[in-house]
Protein backbone atom coordinates (compact mmCIF):
# COMPACT_ATOMS: atom_id res chain seq x y z
CA UNK A 1 0.00 0.00 0.00
CA UNK A 2 0.89 3.16 -1.04
CA UNK A 3 2.38 5.90 2.24
CA UNK A 4 2.63 2.45 4.08
CA UNK A 5 4.95 0.02 2.63
CA UNK A 6 7.95 1.95 1.82
CA UNK A 7 7.74 2.84 5.66
CA UNK A 8 8.11 -1.01 6.79
CA UNK A 9 11.37 -1.61 4.18
CA UNK A 10 13.39 -4.52 7.27
CA UNK A 11 16.82 -3.75 5.77
CA UNK A 12 16.39 0.12 6.20
CA UNK A 13 15.16 -0.74 9.91
CA UNK A 14 18.05 -2.62 10.25
CA UNK A 15 20.54 0.51 9.71
CA UNK A 16 19.02 2.37 11.83
CA UNK A 17 18.75 0.27 14.74
CA UNK A 18 22.34 -0.05 14.25
CA UNK A 19 22.53 4.10 14.65
CA UNK A 20 20.21 4.37 17.18
CA UNK A 21 22.35 1.74 19.38
CA UNK A 22 25.56 3.37 18.42
CA UNK A 23 23.77 6.88 19.38
CA UNK A 24 22.70 5.54 22.82
CA UNK A 25 25.82 4.25 23.70
CA UNK A 26 27.19 7.89 23.31
CA UNK A 27 24.68 9.42 25.31
CA UNK A 28 25.52 10.17 29.25
CA UNK A 29 22.39 10.52 31.98
CA UNK A 30 23.10 12.20 35.39
CA UNK A 31 22.04 9.21 36.97
CA UNK A 32 22.81 5.45 35.49
CA UNK A 33 19.07 4.32 34.29
CA UNK A 34 18.38 3.47 30.67
CA UNK A 35 16.81 6.39 28.41
CA UNK A 36 13.10 6.73 28.83
CA UNK A 37 11.01 7.33 25.43
CA UNK A 38 7.24 7.77 26.12
CA UNK A 39 5.10 7.12 23.53
CA UNK A 40 1.82 9.53 24.16
CA UNK A 41 -0.16 7.41 21.90
CA UNK A 42 -1.97 4.13 22.12
CA UNK A 43 -1.32 3.69 18.34
CA UNK A 44 2.01 3.93 18.57
CA UNK A 45 2.26 1.30 21.54
CA UNK A 46 0.35 -1.32 19.59
CA UNK A 47 2.98 -0.60 16.22
CA UNK A 48 5.61 -0.95 18.64
CA UNK A 49 5.03 -3.79 20.09
CA UNK A 50 3.14 -5.64 17.08
CA UNK A 51 6.59 -4.85 14.85
CA UNK A 52 8.28 -6.17 18.20
CA UNK A 53 10.61 -2.47 18.41
CA UNK A 54 11.08 -3.00 21.69
CA UNK A 55 13.06 -5.96 21.59
CA UNK A 56 15.01 -4.68 18.70
CA UNK A 57 15.85 -1.48 20.27
CA UNK A 58 19.04 -1.31 22.81
CA UNK A 59 18.84 -2.22 26.38
CA UNK A 60 19.52 1.31 27.15
CA UNK A 61 16.42 2.69 26.02
CA UNK A 62 13.10 2.08 27.85
CA UNK A 63 9.49 2.78 26.22
CA UNK A 64 7.42 4.10 28.51
CA UNK A 65 3.80 3.40 27.88
CA UNK A 66 1.96 6.85 28.24
CA UNK A 67 -2.13 7.22 28.79
CA UNK A 68 -2.84 8.26 25.28
CA UNK A 69 -5.68 5.13 24.84
CA UNK A 70 -8.39 6.02 25.03
CA UNK A 71 -10.56 3.77 25.80
CA UNK A 72 -7.99 2.59 28.61
CA UNK A 73 -8.44 6.02 30.53
CA UNK A 74 -12.27 5.62 30.43
CA UNK A 75 -13.72 5.16 34.24
CA UNK A 76 -15.68 3.08 35.06
CA UNK A 77 -18.45 5.61 35.83
CA UNK A 78 -18.53 7.05 32.06
CA UNK A 79 -19.51 3.12 30.88
CA UNK A 80 -21.91 2.67 33.81
CA UNK A 81 -23.61 5.57 32.40
CA UNK A 82 -23.12 4.45 29.04
CA UNK A 83 -24.81 1.23 30.25
CA UNK A 84 -27.95 3.69 31.86
CA UNK A 85 -28.67 4.72 28.55
CA UNK A 86 -28.38 1.18 26.81
CA UNK A 87 -30.55 0.07 29.11
CA UNK A 88 -33.45 2.64 27.74
CA UNK A 89 -35.86 0.38 25.71
CA UNK A 90 -36.32 2.98 22.71
CA UNK A 91 -32.29 3.62 22.57
CA UNK A 92 -30.38 1.94 19.90
CA UNK A 93 -26.17 3.03 21.26
CA UNK A 94 -24.03 3.33 18.85
CA UNK A 95 -19.99 2.69 19.61
CA UNK A 96 -16.62 2.03 18.28
CA UNK A 97 -15.69 -1.91 19.30
CA UNK A 98 -13.30 -0.79 21.34
CA UNK A 99 -15.15 0.53 23.73
CA UNK A 100 -17.78 -2.65 23.90
CA UNK A 101 -15.52 -4.48 26.33
CA UNK A 102 -14.13 -2.01 28.79
CA UNK A 103 -15.30 -2.89 32.56
CA UNK A 104 -18.12 -0.52 34.01
CA UNK A 105 -18.84 -1.42 38.00
CA UNK A 106 -20.33 -4.21 37.41
CA UNK A 107 -20.27 -5.06 33.53
CA UNK A 108 -19.44 -4.35 30.20
CA UNK A 109 -21.53 -3.22 27.34
CA UNK A 110 -20.55 -6.25 25.55
CA UNK A 111 -22.86 -8.03 28.82
CA UNK A 112 -25.53 -5.44 28.40
CA UNK A 113 -26.12 -6.65 24.62
CA UNK A 114 -25.63 -10.02 25.49
CA UNK A 115 -28.65 -9.67 27.93
CA UNK A 116 -30.54 -7.91 24.78
CA UNK A 117 -29.65 -4.09 24.93
CA UNK A 118 -29.87 -2.90 21.40
CA UNK A 119 -25.55 -1.85 21.48
CA UNK A 120 -24.58 -1.74 18.06
CA UNK A 121 -20.94 -1.28 16.56
CA UNK A 122 -20.18 1.57 14.18
CA UNK A 123 -16.71 2.28 11.89
CA UNK A 124 -18.10 6.15 11.93
CA UNK A 125 -20.56 8.49 14.32
CA UNK A 126 -22.09 8.72 10.49
CA UNK A 127 -23.14 5.42 10.57
CA UNK A 128 -24.81 6.25 14.17
CA UNK A 129 -26.60 9.15 11.94
CA UNK A 130 -27.53 7.01 9.35
CA UNK A 131 -29.12 4.34 11.74
CA UNK A 132 -31.13 7.16 13.45
CA UNK A 133 -32.41 8.41 9.91
CA UNK A 134 -33.71 4.75 9.41
CA UNK A 135 -35.01 4.79 12.91
CA UNK A 136 -37.24 7.98 13.47
CA UNK A 137 -38.68 6.15 16.56
CA UNK A 138 -36.18 5.45 18.53
CA UNK A 139 -33.43 7.61 20.12
CA UNK A 140 -29.84 6.78 18.75
CA UNK A 141 -26.97 7.76 20.73
CA UNK A 142 -23.27 7.53 19.46
CA UNK A 143 -20.56 6.94 22.54
CA UNK A 144 -17.98 9.99 20.87
CA UNK A 145 -14.55 8.90 22.56
CA UNK A 146 -10.55 9.72 21.59
CA UNK A 147 -8.34 12.72 21.64
CA UNK A 148 -8.81 15.23 18.84
CA UNK A 149 -8.12 13.28 16.01
CA UNK A 150 -11.52 11.70 16.70
CA UNK A 151 -13.22 14.92 17.50
CA UNK A 152 -13.92 16.54 14.07
CA UNK A 153 -16.07 13.74 13.04
CA UNK A 154 -18.15 13.61 15.32
CA UNK A 155 -18.37 17.70 15.91
CA UNK A 156 -19.59 17.46 11.82
CA UNK A 157 -21.37 14.53 12.53
CA UNK A 158 -23.50 16.56 15.13
CA UNK A 159 -23.34 19.38 12.67
CA UNK A 160 -25.03 17.25 10.11
CA UNK A 161 -27.43 16.13 12.46
CA UNK A 162 -28.49 20.12 12.73
CA UNK A 163 -27.99 20.63 9.28
CA UNK A 164 -30.88 18.30 8.13
CA UNK A 165 -32.93 18.73 11.47
CA UNK A 166 -32.29 14.83 12.72
CA UNK A 167 -33.68 15.42 16.49
CA UNK A 168 -32.89 11.27 17.20
CA UNK A 169 -29.80 11.99 17.32
CA UNK A 170 -27.68 12.46 20.68
CA UNK A 171 -23.59 12.13 21.44
CA UNK A 172 -22.58 11.02 24.41
CA UNK A 173 -19.36 13.26 24.50
CA UNK A 174 -16.41 11.68 26.39
CA UNK A 175 -13.58 13.17 24.12
CA UNK A 176 -10.40 14.31 26.05
CA UNK A 177 -7.78 16.36 25.09
CA UNK A 178 -4.05 16.16 24.85
CA UNK A 179 -2.55 18.55 26.14
CA UNK A 180 -3.57 18.96 29.76
CA UNK A 181 -3.14 15.41 29.56
CA UNK A 182 0.57 15.38 29.00
CA UNK A 183 1.27 18.31 30.93
CA UNK A 184 0.10 16.37 33.85
CA UNK A 185 2.09 13.67 32.75
CA UNK A 186 5.05 16.20 33.46
CA UNK A 187 4.17 17.20 36.56
CA UNK A 188 3.44 13.92 38.09
CA UNK A 189 5.78 13.17 41.18
CA UNK A 190 8.48 10.44 40.25
CA UNK A 191 8.24 11.34 36.03
CA UNK A 192 11.40 10.26 35.11
CA UNK A 193 10.92 11.26 30.88
CA UNK A 194 13.55 12.18 28.60
CA UNK A 195 11.57 12.77 25.61
CA UNK A 196 8.07 11.78 24.13
CA UNK A 197 7.09 10.40 21.09
CA UNK A 198 4.66 13.09 19.71
CA UNK A 199 1.02 11.41 18.76
CA UNK A 200 0.46 11.70 14.80
CA UNK A 201 -2.60 12.03 14.30
CA UNK A 202 -3.67 14.38 16.78
CA UNK A 203 -0.68 16.36 15.85
CA UNK A 204 -2.57 16.27 12.15
CA UNK A 205 -5.36 18.04 13.81
CA UNK A 206 -3.80 20.82 16.41
CA UNK A 207 -0.83 20.69 14.80
CA UNK A 208 2.71 21.22 16.72
CA UNK A 209 2.76 24.61 18.25
CA UNK A 210 0.71 23.60 21.12
CA UNK A 211 3.80 21.08 22.25
CA UNK A 212 6.25 24.21 22.67
CA UNK A 213 5.99 24.54 26.31
CA UNK A 214 7.30 20.59 26.19
CA UNK A 215 10.63 22.09 24.82
CA UNK A 216 10.53 26.06 26.74
CA UNK A 217 9.10 25.30 29.85
CA UNK A 218 9.77 20.99 30.76
CA UNK A 219 12.99 21.13 28.03
CA UNK A 220 11.81 17.79 26.80
CA UNK A 221 12.64 16.83 23.23
CA UNK A 222 9.43 15.88 21.58
CA UNK A 223 9.10 14.35 17.83
CA UNK A 224 6.12 14.57 16.20
CA UNK A 225 5.99 10.32 15.04
CA UNK A 226 3.76 8.51 12.31
CA UNK A 227 3.26 5.09 12.98
CA UNK A 228 4.83 2.69 10.72
CA UNK A 229 8.12 0.87 12.01
CA UNK A 230 10.24 3.55 10.14
CA UNK A 231 8.32 6.08 11.40
CA UNK A 232 9.08 5.38 14.93
CA UNK A 233 12.61 4.72 14.55
CA UNK A 234 13.38 7.62 12.56
CA UNK A 235 11.72 9.47 15.64
CA UNK A 236 13.59 7.80 18.35
CA UNK A 237 16.34 8.65 16.61
CA UNK A 238 15.36 12.15 16.38
CA UNK A 239 15.11 11.98 19.78
CA UNK A 240 17.87 10.56 20.70
CA UNK A 241 20.22 13.11 18.70
CA UNK A 242 18.64 15.81 20.47
CA UNK A 243 19.67 14.28 23.97
CA UNK A 244 23.18 13.84 23.06
CA UNK A 245 23.34 17.18 21.58
CA UNK A 246 21.96 18.73 24.93
CA UNK A 247 18.72 19.77 23.14
CA UNK A 248 15.18 19.82 23.84
CA UNK A 249 12.81 21.09 20.91
CA UNK A 250 9.63 20.30 19.32
CA UNK A 251 10.39 18.33 15.76
CA UNK A 252 8.23 16.60 13.51
CA UNK A 253 8.91 13.76 11.96
CA UNK A 254 5.25 13.34 9.97
CA UNK A 255 5.56 16.28 7.82
CA UNK A 256 3.76 14.22 4.83
CA UNK A 257 0.23 14.71 7.21
CA UNK A 258 1.39 17.14 10.27
CA UNK A 259 1.91 20.42 9.92
CA UNK A 260 2.82 23.24 12.49
CA UNK A 261 -0.56 25.02 12.65
CA UNK A 262 -2.89 22.00 12.35
CA UNK A 263 -6.15 21.71 10.19
CA UNK A 264 -7.97 24.73 10.60
CA UNK A 265 -10.96 22.98 9.61
CA UNK A 266 -10.92 20.84 11.85
CA UNK A 267 -9.99 22.55 14.57
CA UNK A 268 -13.39 24.82 13.50
CA UNK A 269 -15.49 21.94 13.40
CA UNK A 270 -14.33 21.15 17.31
CA UNK A 271 -14.57 24.67 18.43
CA UNK A 272 -18.40 24.83 16.60
CA UNK A 273 -19.76 21.88 18.53
CA UNK A 274 -17.24 21.56 21.96
CA UNK A 275 -16.28 23.28 25.00
CA UNK A 276 -13.95 23.09 27.60
CA UNK A 277 -14.96 20.85 30.70
CA UNK A 278 -13.79 22.26 34.23
CA UNK A 279 -12.41 18.60 34.44
CA UNK A 280 -12.47 15.34 33.48
CA UNK A 281 -11.84 12.03 35.28
CA UNK A 282 -9.74 9.78 33.90
CA UNK A 283 -9.03 5.74 34.91
CA UNK A 284 -5.87 5.77 36.72
CA UNK A 285 -5.16 9.26 36.96
CA UNK A 286 -7.83 10.54 38.59
CA UNK A 287 -9.10 14.26 37.80
CA UNK A 288 -6.96 16.91 35.03
CA UNK A 289 -8.38 20.14 35.03
CA UNK A 290 -9.35 20.90 31.35
CA UNK A 291 -8.48 17.57 29.86
CA UNK A 292 -12.17 16.78 28.48
CA UNK A 293 -15.04 18.88 26.22
CA UNK A 294 -18.87 18.75 26.41
CA UNK A 295 -21.17 19.87 23.61
CA UNK A 296 -21.57 23.82 23.73
CA UNK A 297 -25.30 25.37 24.39
CA UNK A 298 -25.85 25.73 20.67
CA UNK A 299 -26.04 22.06 20.21
CA UNK A 300 -27.24 21.30 23.62
CA UNK A 301 -30.65 19.03 21.70
CA UNK A 302 -27.73 16.25 20.59
CA UNK A 303 -25.99 15.99 24.08
CA UNK A 304 -26.96 12.58 25.81
CA UNK A 305 -26.05 14.02 28.99
CA UNK A 306 -28.75 16.86 28.88
CA UNK A 307 -31.50 13.62 27.46
CA UNK A 308 -30.69 11.00 29.75
CA UNK A 309 -30.16 11.01 33.85
CA UNK A 310 -26.89 10.17 34.32
CA UNK A 311 -24.59 10.29 37.35
CA UNK A 312 -21.74 12.01 38.43
CA UNK A 313 -20.28 8.93 40.57
CA UNK A 314 -16.58 8.48 41.25
CA UNK A 315 -15.87 4.68 40.87
CA UNK A 316 -12.96 3.46 41.95
CA UNK A 317 -10.91 0.65 40.01
CA UNK A 318 -10.84 -2.62 42.51
CA UNK A 319 -7.27 -1.70 44.55
CA UNK A 320 -5.81 -4.59 43.21
CA UNK A 321 -5.86 -2.91 39.95
CA UNK A 322 -2.58 -0.67 39.40
CA UNK A 323 -3.75 0.42 35.71
CA UNK A 324 -2.76 4.46 37.50
CA UNK A 325 0.85 3.27 38.45
CA UNK A 326 1.53 1.28 34.96
CA UNK A 327 -0.30 4.80 33.12
CA UNK A 328 2.13 6.89 34.46
CA UNK A 329 5.06 4.42 33.47
CA UNK A 330 6.05 3.98 36.94
CA UNK A 331 5.25 0.17 36.74
CA UNK A 332 5.50 -1.80 33.75
CA UNK A 333 2.94 -3.59 33.24
CA UNK A 334 3.79 -7.11 34.08
CA UNK A 335 4.87 -5.59 37.81
CA UNK A 336 1.29 -5.26 38.16
CA UNK A 337 -0.07 -7.95 41.37
CA UNK A 338 -2.87 -9.40 38.85
CA UNK A 339 -0.86 -8.99 35.29
CA UNK A 340 -1.67 -12.13 33.78
CA UNK A 341 -3.47 -13.58 36.66
CA UNK A 342 -6.81 -12.43 37.32
CA UNK A 343 -6.43 -9.48 34.80
CA UNK A 344 -6.19 -11.04 30.94
CA UNK A 345 -7.41 -9.73 28.18
CA UNK A 346 -10.48 -12.31 28.50
CA UNK A 347 -11.34 -11.27 31.43
CA UNK A 348 -9.76 -7.59 32.01
CA UNK A 349 -10.05 -6.02 35.85
CA UNK A 350 -8.65 -2.38 34.32
CA UNK A 351 -8.59 -0.79 31.05
CA UNK A 352 -5.74 -1.23 29.76
CA UNK A 353 -5.99 -4.53 29.52
CA UNK A 354 -8.69 -4.46 27.20
CA UNK A 355 -7.89 -2.51 23.79
CA UNK A 356 -4.85 -3.60 21.64
CA UNK A 357 -3.76 -0.05 21.89
CA UNK A 358 -3.35 -0.87 26.23
CA UNK A 359 0.07 -1.23 27.29
CA UNK A 360 -1.28 -4.32 29.31
CA UNK A 361 -3.19 -6.21 26.36
CA UNK A 362 0.01 -5.47 24.20
CA UNK A 363 2.13 -6.93 26.43
CA UNK A 364 0.58 -9.69 26.71
CA UNK A 365 -0.78 -10.74 23.50
CA UNK A 366 2.40 -10.19 22.41
CA UNK A 367 4.17 -12.77 24.59
CA UNK A 368 6.44 -10.08 26.07
CA UNK A 369 8.96 -10.83 29.08
CA UNK A 370 7.59 -14.24 30.25
CA UNK A 371 10.68 -14.59 32.58
CA UNK A 372 9.31 -11.38 33.96
CA UNK A 373 5.93 -12.09 34.92
CA UNK A 374 6.56 -15.33 36.78
CA UNK A 375 9.54 -12.98 38.72
CA UNK A 376 8.01 -9.58 38.68
CA UNK A 377 8.91 -7.12 41.30
CA UNK A 378 7.03 -6.22 44.15
CA UNK B 1 -8.69 4.58 18.25
CA UNK B 2 -6.74 7.25 16.37
CA UNK B 3 -5.49 5.23 14.22
CA UNK B 4 -5.62 6.22 10.21
CA UNK B 5 -5.54 4.49 6.87
CA UNK B 6 -4.11 6.28 3.65
CA UNK B 7 -6.32 6.00 0.61
CA UNK B 8 -6.96 7.92 -2.97
CA UNK B 9 -9.91 9.84 -3.67
CA UNK B 10 -11.56 8.94 -6.58
CA UNK B 11 -14.65 11.05 -7.03
CA UNK B 12 -16.63 13.67 -5.53
CA UNK B 13 -20.24 11.81 -4.98
CA UNK B 14 -22.30 14.61 -2.90
CA UNK B 15 -20.64 18.39 -3.53
CA UNK B 16 -23.62 19.37 -0.93
CA UNK B 17 -22.90 17.04 1.92
CA UNK B 18 -18.82 17.02 1.07
CA UNK B 19 -18.85 13.08 0.42
CA UNK B 20 -15.95 11.74 -1.60
CA UNK B 21 -15.23 8.11 -2.87
CA UNK B 22 -11.93 6.55 -1.74
CA UNK B 23 -9.83 3.82 -2.47
CA UNK B 24 -8.90 2.35 0.52
CA UNK B 25 -6.16 -0.11 -0.08
CA UNK B 26 -8.55 -1.97 -2.68
CA UNK B 27 -11.94 -1.29 -0.62
CA UNK B 28 -14.60 1.66 -2.06
CA UNK B 29 -15.84 3.75 0.61
CA UNK B 30 -17.32 6.76 0.83
CA UNK B 31 -15.77 9.38 3.05
CA UNK B 32 -16.75 13.13 4.44
CA UNK B 33 -14.19 15.37 3.35
CA UNK B 34 -14.60 18.50 5.39
CA UNK B 35 -11.93 19.10 6.97
CA UNK B 36 -9.78 18.47 3.44
CA UNK B 37 -11.50 21.18 1.50
CA UNK B 38 -9.82 24.60 1.17
CA UNK B 39 -11.30 28.11 0.02
CA UNK B 40 -8.60 28.37 -2.59
CA UNK B 41 -8.88 25.07 -4.44
CA UNK B 42 -12.05 23.43 -6.49
CA UNK B 43 -13.61 20.53 -4.88
CA UNK B 44 -12.58 18.53 -8.03
CA UNK B 45 -9.06 19.12 -7.50
CA UNK B 46 -8.84 16.52 -4.92
CA UNK B 47 -9.76 13.83 -7.14
CA UNK B 48 -6.39 11.62 -7.33
CA UNK B 49 -4.70 13.53 -4.06
CA UNK B 50 -3.93 10.56 -1.35
CA UNK B 51 -5.75 11.60 2.27
CA UNK B 52 -5.85 9.76 5.32
CA UNK B 53 -8.86 8.83 6.31
CA UNK B 54 -10.45 7.92 10.10
CA UNK B 55 -13.65 6.85 11.16
CA UNK B 56 -15.18 7.96 7.84
CA UNK B 57 -13.57 11.40 7.69
CA UNK B 58 -10.80 12.13 5.33
CA UNK B 59 -8.20 14.17 7.92
CA UNK B 60 -5.63 14.89 5.60
CA UNK B 61 -3.67 15.22 2.63
CA UNK B 62 -0.77 13.52 2.49
CA UNK B 63 1.98 15.76 1.38
CA UNK B 64 3.79 13.94 -1.54
CA UNK B 65 6.79 15.94 -1.52
CA UNK B 66 7.43 15.93 2.29
CA UNK B 67 6.78 12.12 2.68
CA UNK B 68 9.84 11.98 -0.29
CA UNK B 69 12.08 13.92 1.62
CA UNK B 70 11.14 11.88 4.47
CA UNK B 71 11.96 8.41 2.99
CA UNK B 72 15.08 10.64 1.47
CA UNK B 73 16.69 11.12 5.18
CA UNK B 74 15.73 7.41 6.43
CA UNK B 75 17.69 6.53 3.39
CA UNK B 76 20.71 9.25 4.22
CA UNK B 77 20.61 7.37 7.81
CA UNK B 78 20.95 4.00 6.64
CA UNK B 79 24.26 5.20 4.53
CA UNK B 80 25.86 6.36 8.04
CA UNK B 81 24.64 3.45 9.51
CA UNK B 82 26.31 1.31 7.06
CA UNK B 83 29.77 2.54 7.36
CA UNK B 84 29.71 2.30 10.98
CA UNK B 85 28.19 -1.02 10.04
CA UNK B 86 31.68 -2.01 8.46
CA UNK B 87 33.61 -0.90 11.32
CA UNK B 88 31.70 -2.69 14.27
CA UNK B 89 31.28 -6.09 12.38
CA UNK B 90 29.71 -7.36 15.12
CA UNK B 91 26.16 -8.09 13.69
CA UNK B 92 23.66 -9.14 16.07
CA UNK B 93 20.97 -11.52 14.57
S1 LIG C 1 -2.71 -5.88 34.63
FE1 LIG C 1 -4.86 -5.24 34.63
S2 LIG C 1 -5.18 -4.26 36.61
FE2 LIG C 1 -2.96 -4.42 36.31
S3 LIG C 1 -2.39 -2.46 35.42
FE3 LIG C 1 -2.79 -3.85 33.72
S4 LIG C 1 -4.94 -3.54 33.20
FE4 LIG C 1 -4.61 -2.62 35.22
Amino acid sequence: MKYVDEFRNPQQAKKILKEIEVLCSTIKLSTDRPIQIMEVCGGHTHSIFRYGLNQLLPEKLDFVHGPGCPVCVLPRSVVDNCIRIAEHKEVIFTTFGDAMRVPGSSKSLLDVKAEGGDIRMVYSPLDALMIAKKNPKKRVVFFGLGFETTMPSTALSVMQAAKEGVNNFYLFCNHITIIPTIKAVLDSPGMRIDGFLGPGHVSLIIGTQPYDFIANQYHKPLVAAGFEPLDILQSVWMILKQLKNGEAKIENQYARLVNDAGNANALNSIASVFELRDFFEWRGLGSINHSGVKINEKYRAFDAEAAFDLKEVTVTDPDICQCGEVLKGILKPWQCKVFGKQCTPETPLGALMVSTEGACSAHYSYGQNIDLINTHHE
Amino acid sequence: MCLGIPAQIKAIVDEDNQIARVDLSGVSRDVNIACVLSDTHQIQDLIDQWVLVHVGFALSIVDEEEAKKTLTILAEIGELSAVVEDINQGEDS
